[in-house]
């Protein structure tokens, strides 16, 4: 039990990148009754110091990019990231724009990649329970590095 | 010796009992909600990875003042446990609370400063009931002391129904519910992203919520003491009067809607004065 | 005992002295000296007394000597009548003459019509002696502090003319008539050193001259001169129908028409609704003089005197009337803090509504309730001073005293704020005295069956739990602004905060024996019995907490210490700056940040409960009265 605490428990993060809000509807729709997210543990903080997992939707543009990377910063290790939709993946569509960076790993590492236009619940959920793994083997790489620094 | 005894039960049992009920009242607004929701055990995992997590802070007073939280509300909560005075349980809830609203101003950052404004607005909104119930646990019984007051012959919620109705309808402020539930939100309210616990990232939030849970099995601690009585067999009672108050926030928190600030500060005062008021009125004169 | 009249005469030459004295080094020196040798006068009273088996100590019985002092009273009593003519008629305030004018006619004309047998002028008992040690000590003190901050004021201030010998000449002559005044038995006597407060009090009001320094000040002064009118009327009964004025008869009698009007005047002076407003207008003063005459001790003179008329207020309608204004302005005043951002205001607030309580409690006049209001108002007395000083001190720095631009002080004048921060705490947190008062004063009023006093009571803790904590989170908030501001609070200046801050810290830990030793006789003395009020169970569990109080934060903090955190900016969606001060706009530019505290200014501000709660209080006071007067005659 005590390898799967963190995979127990991760709150998630939702920041819109410069998405069309198609995908934000989608993670929204998570929460709902007919796929209850919570059942896994998970909670929808709007808060980077209490998240484990920070979910992006849409394209990095310039106004987004200092706050992706604030916020990111701002939450504590382990952490996980989950582009969520085309866009956030690598653009999408506006990928050529002149005012888009591209995709949130041109900011930030990505550690799952959730495709879709805009990207399904399941789709969604099924990341997030990917990344729940990545969350886990973090969690052990900076349980043992803190052990390493005591 | 059942003093010592009291306190180490409340100071070991206290955030066990407490994360548990909030399993059960997670599991509970699931099920209201028509959802499966988080498993009973989901409060212990949280605090487990909350644990775990990096030591973020945005200054180095906030664990400091997040820890006298605790601290004080430990304190409180022994107080009532080992049948101390209940006037100063009640001052010390207070003063514990103060702890938490410096530590949330502490940070300077806009979303904790509203929520620490409001949590004082909460705190001015339920602190006449307390100490109402105070007086009227001792117009009842004729003492402050809670080892007095749990070997009366009789149970007090005979005598103070008001007061318990009126504890009952704060405790919303206390448990962080809705409709009160300004400063922070369990929920995914978000408008001012987590209130007062904004800054607050892993061990510094598992400081909080334990000192959280200290603070619910005190409130219910008060709720068991209208029951309690020199009968043994009124402890079970008392147990499930308890169980019955919590479920029943649980379902105000459910069925309505949070309120504006001074929604809630003219609707304590005024619940406070005609249940606790009047109730303690009628105490006064019978006596 | 030879020594008191030089007790009340060395602040009076040091008033008369600092006018002449026109170097500001030199009045320094005078006022350190000044202050010095009144403690050592007030420690040497109390040493004597003490020696003198600490009992109560009756003084001047009737001789030529003190017919002397009486005549040379009633001329003193003439030269202020003439004193606040002139200024009257200089700003044109007529019908304070009449007020003025009435009441010393009134007491000259009782005092030859109708002489009275008097055994004794003075006394000196446990409570005259706890109020001359605070006058010494927390009036030596702000003495001390003023030096310095008179300095700084008119750097600062350069607008006002420079009468700072007059300032402390009023100082030391305001501590001399609180001598006389607390020690005074006889009535008369009592009257002359309660008009020369008033009219001190005035004079500084009016210290810068400006219009509203001006009206200010008439509007104290009426006030306290109506309180007088009052004093001076129930003197004149006295002597009449009972022919004593000696303060023990008065309360030995019980009668119930004097009793209610030196009530009436106590609630005047202790500026109780619905005469609050002149204490909220006394704050354009300089500071000293608040945290002296308008927080220390010149209210607590009222309350001085209630609390020696408690044993007479007790059941009476003159007490309930006592305690119903005084619980009523508890929580009214506690409210109107709320809505204030000025810390003078805030404080002033404070004040007239822990006075509230302190009458409140001696208007029930039970021992118990009696204990906690001597326990207020030593508790009161030492914190609000030492607050007052610190706002003061913290104005001169920042050029403000407006709590918003508090933000942060921590950072700013870390010193300072830690003096706020343990005012403020001795103020309504566990477990310091005020909280512990607060608790006997809950209980006793439930044991007397006052249950609309336990009403206010519980409300007015809310209330006054919101604007001093609002003040403290603003003040701790760790907010980095680029301004700097540079400490200008003098050496002298923290010496007397920091003796007032170790006082209160100090009387905290020390609260078992302050119960046993000072407040049990004095209430004592006051009632002939005292059973202890709080069990010593209830003072180890109050150690107790002070211990954690102490050493659990301390601990802590070195534990939070040497463990490892990580800092990030705060959170501003994102838009933090990185340095926590400026965020980016919609513009793309930066954005100071601004945190504003709570008002509340449309539910709980002056404007809108100051005149119901006039209104209300003036009307009990009036019905009251009327059924008092009635009842007796």
């Amino acid at each position: 039990m005590a390898n799967t605490k963190l995979a127990k428990s991760p709150w998630l993060l939702h920041y819109d990148g410069s998405s069309c809000n198609g995908c934000d509807i989608e993670v929204l729709a998570c929460t709902t009754p007919k796929y209850d997210i919570e059942r896994f543990g998970i909670i929808n903080t709007g808060d980077p110091f209490q998240a484990d997992i920070l979910l992006i939707t849409g394209g990095v543009n310039h106004q987004s990019e200092s706050v992706i990377r604030q916020i990111y910063s701002q939450m504590p290790e382990p952490k996980v990231v989950v582009a969520v939709g085309i866009c956030a993946c690598t653009g999408g569509v506006f990928k050529d724009c002149y005012n888009i960076k591209g995709g949130i790993d041109t900011v930030i590492p990505v550690d799952v990649y959730v495709p879709g236009c805009a990207a399904r619940p399941q789709a969604i959920i099924d990341g997030v329970v990917q990344a729940l793994e990545i969350l886990q083997q973090k969690r052990d790489a900076y349980a043992a590095q803190k052990r390493g620094r005591a | 010796m059942m003093q010592a005894l009291g306190v180490v039960l409340y100071l070991v049992l206290a955030p066990f009992v407490g994360a548990l009920l909030d399993g059960v009242d997670r599991k509970l607004s699931a099920r209201m909600q028509g959802r499966q929701g988080p498993p009973l055990l989901q409060p212990f995992y949280d605090l487990a990875k909350l644990f775990s997590k990096q030591m973020l802070a945005v200054n180095s007073v906030q664990m400091l003042l997040n820890l006298s939280y605790l601290i004080f509300l430990a304190v409180a909560g022994s107080l009532l446990f080992a049948g101390e005075d209940l006037l100063m349980c009640l001052f010390m809830l207070s003063t514990a609370d103060m702890f938490l609203v410096m530590g949330a101003s502490s940070d300077s950052s806009p979303f904790s400063t509203l929520g620490a404004g409001r949590e004082m607005i909460q705190i001015m909104a339920y602190e006449p009931m307390t100490l109402l119930l105070a007086v009227g646990f001792y117009l009842a019984t004729g003492s402050f002391q809670v080892g007095d007051i749990v070997s009366q012959p009789g149970s007090a919620v005979f005598t103070m129904p008001g007061f318990l109705l009126g504890l009952m309808f704060i405790m919303a402020i206390k448990l962080r519910k809705s409709p009160f539930d300004l400063s922070t939100s369990h929920h995914a309210h978000q408008e001012l992203v987590k209130g007062l616990t904004t800054e607050m990232a892993g061990p510094t939030l598992a400081v909080m919520n334990i000192a959280e849970y200290y603070e619910m099995t005190l409130m219910l601690g008060l709720v068991g003491l209208f029951f309690v009585n020199r009968d043994p067999a009124s402890w079970p009672l008392a147990v499930l009067a308890c169980l019955l108050v919590y479920f029943l926030e649980i379902l105000w928190d459910n069925v309505s809607a949070r309120v504006r600030w001074n929604t809630m500060l003219g609707g304590c005062w005024v619940v406070t004065l005609l249940t606790g008021g009047l109730n303690g009125l009628v105490l006064m004169l019978m006596r | 005992m030879e020594i008191i009249p030089v007790l009340i005469a060395w602040p009076a030459l040091a008033a008369v002295l600092m006018p002449l004295v026109s170097d500001r080094k030199a009045r320094g020196v005078i006022a350190y000296v000044a202050a010095g040798g009144m403690m050592a006068l007030a420690l040497a009273v109390f040493g004597g007394w003490l020696a003198a088996g600490g009992q109560t100590v009756a003084l001047y019985p009737q001789s030529t000597a003190t017919e002397y002092v009486d005549l040379a009273m009633l001329c003193g009593e003439f030269v202020l009548m003439a004193l606040i003519i002139a200024l009257s008629i200089r700003h044109r305030k007529y019908p304070v003459i009449l007020l003025s004018a009435g009441q010393t006619l009134l007491v000259a004309w009782s005092e030859i019509a109708h002489p009275v047998e008097q055994s004794t002028h003075m006394r000196l008992d446990g409570l005259a002696m706890l109020l001359c040690i605070i006058a010494a000590f927390v009036g030596g003190f702000i003495c001390i502090y003023a030096v310095g901050y008179m300095k700084a004021y008119h750097a600062h201030h350069t607008e006002y003319k420079d009468r700072s010998g007059f300032f402390f000449s009023m100082l030391f002559l305001f501590l001399a008539a609180m001598f006389g005044l607390v020690l005074s038995e006889n009535l008369v006597w009592m009257y002359f050193f309660w008009e020369v407060t008033s009219v001190v009090s005035f004079l500084l009001i009016g210290y810068t001259r400006t219009e509203e320094a001006v009206n200010n000040s008439f509007r104290a002064l009426w006030m306290n001169l109506l309180g007088g009118f009052g004093f001076a009327v129930g003197i004149v009964y006295m002597a009449m129908v009972h022919g004593a004025v000696q303060l023990a008869d008065v309360v030995s009698t019980g009668a119930a028409i004097p009793v209610a009007l030196l009530a009436f005047a106590a609630l005047t002076k202790s500026a109780q609704l619905p005469f609050s407003s002149w204490l909220l207008g006394a704050m354009v003063a300089p500071t000293p003089s608040s945290a002296l005459l308008h927080s220390a001790t010149m209210v607590k003179a009222g309350v001085y005197l209630l609390i020696r008329l408690a044993p007479a207020l007790a059941g009476t309608t003159a007490g309930v009337m006592v305690s119903f204004i005084g619980g009523f302005t508890f929580l009214a005043a506690s409210m109107m803090a709320i809505a204030q951002n000025d810390g003078k205001k805030v404080l002033a607030f404070s004040t007239i509504s822990n006075l509230g309580l302190i009458v409140a409690c001696a208007g029930i006049g039970e021992e118990e309730t009696v204990w906690a209001a001597v326990l207020l108002m030593l508790f009161h007395a030492i914190a609000k001073s030492m607050l007052f000083q610190a706002v003061g001190a913290i104005e001169n720095s920042l050029g403000t005293r407006d709590i918003e631009a508090m933000h942060g002080l921590l950072l700013r004048l870390p010193r300072l704020t830690y003096i706020m921060g343990i005012g403020i705490a001795g103020m309504y947190l566990a477990p310091f005295g005020m909280l512990i008062s607060k608790w006997v004063a809950l209980r006793s009023f439930v044991d007397s069956n006052n249950y609309l006093l336990v009403v206010f009571l519980a409300y007015g803790s809310a209330t006054t739990m919101l604007y001093w904590t609002k003040w403290l989170s603003k003040l701790v908030s760790l907010h980095h602004t680029k301004e700097e501001v540079r400490d200008k609070t003098h050496r002298d200046q923290y010496l007397s905060m920091f003796v007032h801050a170790a006082a209160t810290l100090g009387l905290c830990l020390l609260f078992p024996l302050v119960s046993s030793r000072v407040v049990d006789p004095i209430v004592r003395t006051l009632f002939g019995s005292a059973h202890a009020v709080l069990s010593m169970n209830v003072l180890t569990t109050m150690a107790i907490m002070l211990v954690s109080v102490l050493f659990v934060p301390a601990l802590m903090f070195v534990l939070t210490r040497s463990t490892h955190q990580d800092y990030v900016p705060i959170y501003m969606g994102g838009a933090n700056m990185g340095d926590n001060t400026y965020f980016v706009n919609s513009y793309g530019a930066p954005q100071h940040l601004y945190l504003s505290n709570w008002y509340l200014r449309f539910e709980f501000g002056m404007r809108r409960l100051m005149r119901p709660a006039e209104m209300v209080s003036a009307g009990v006071i009036l019905v009251m009265l009327c059924m008092i007067v009635g009842g007796a005659v």
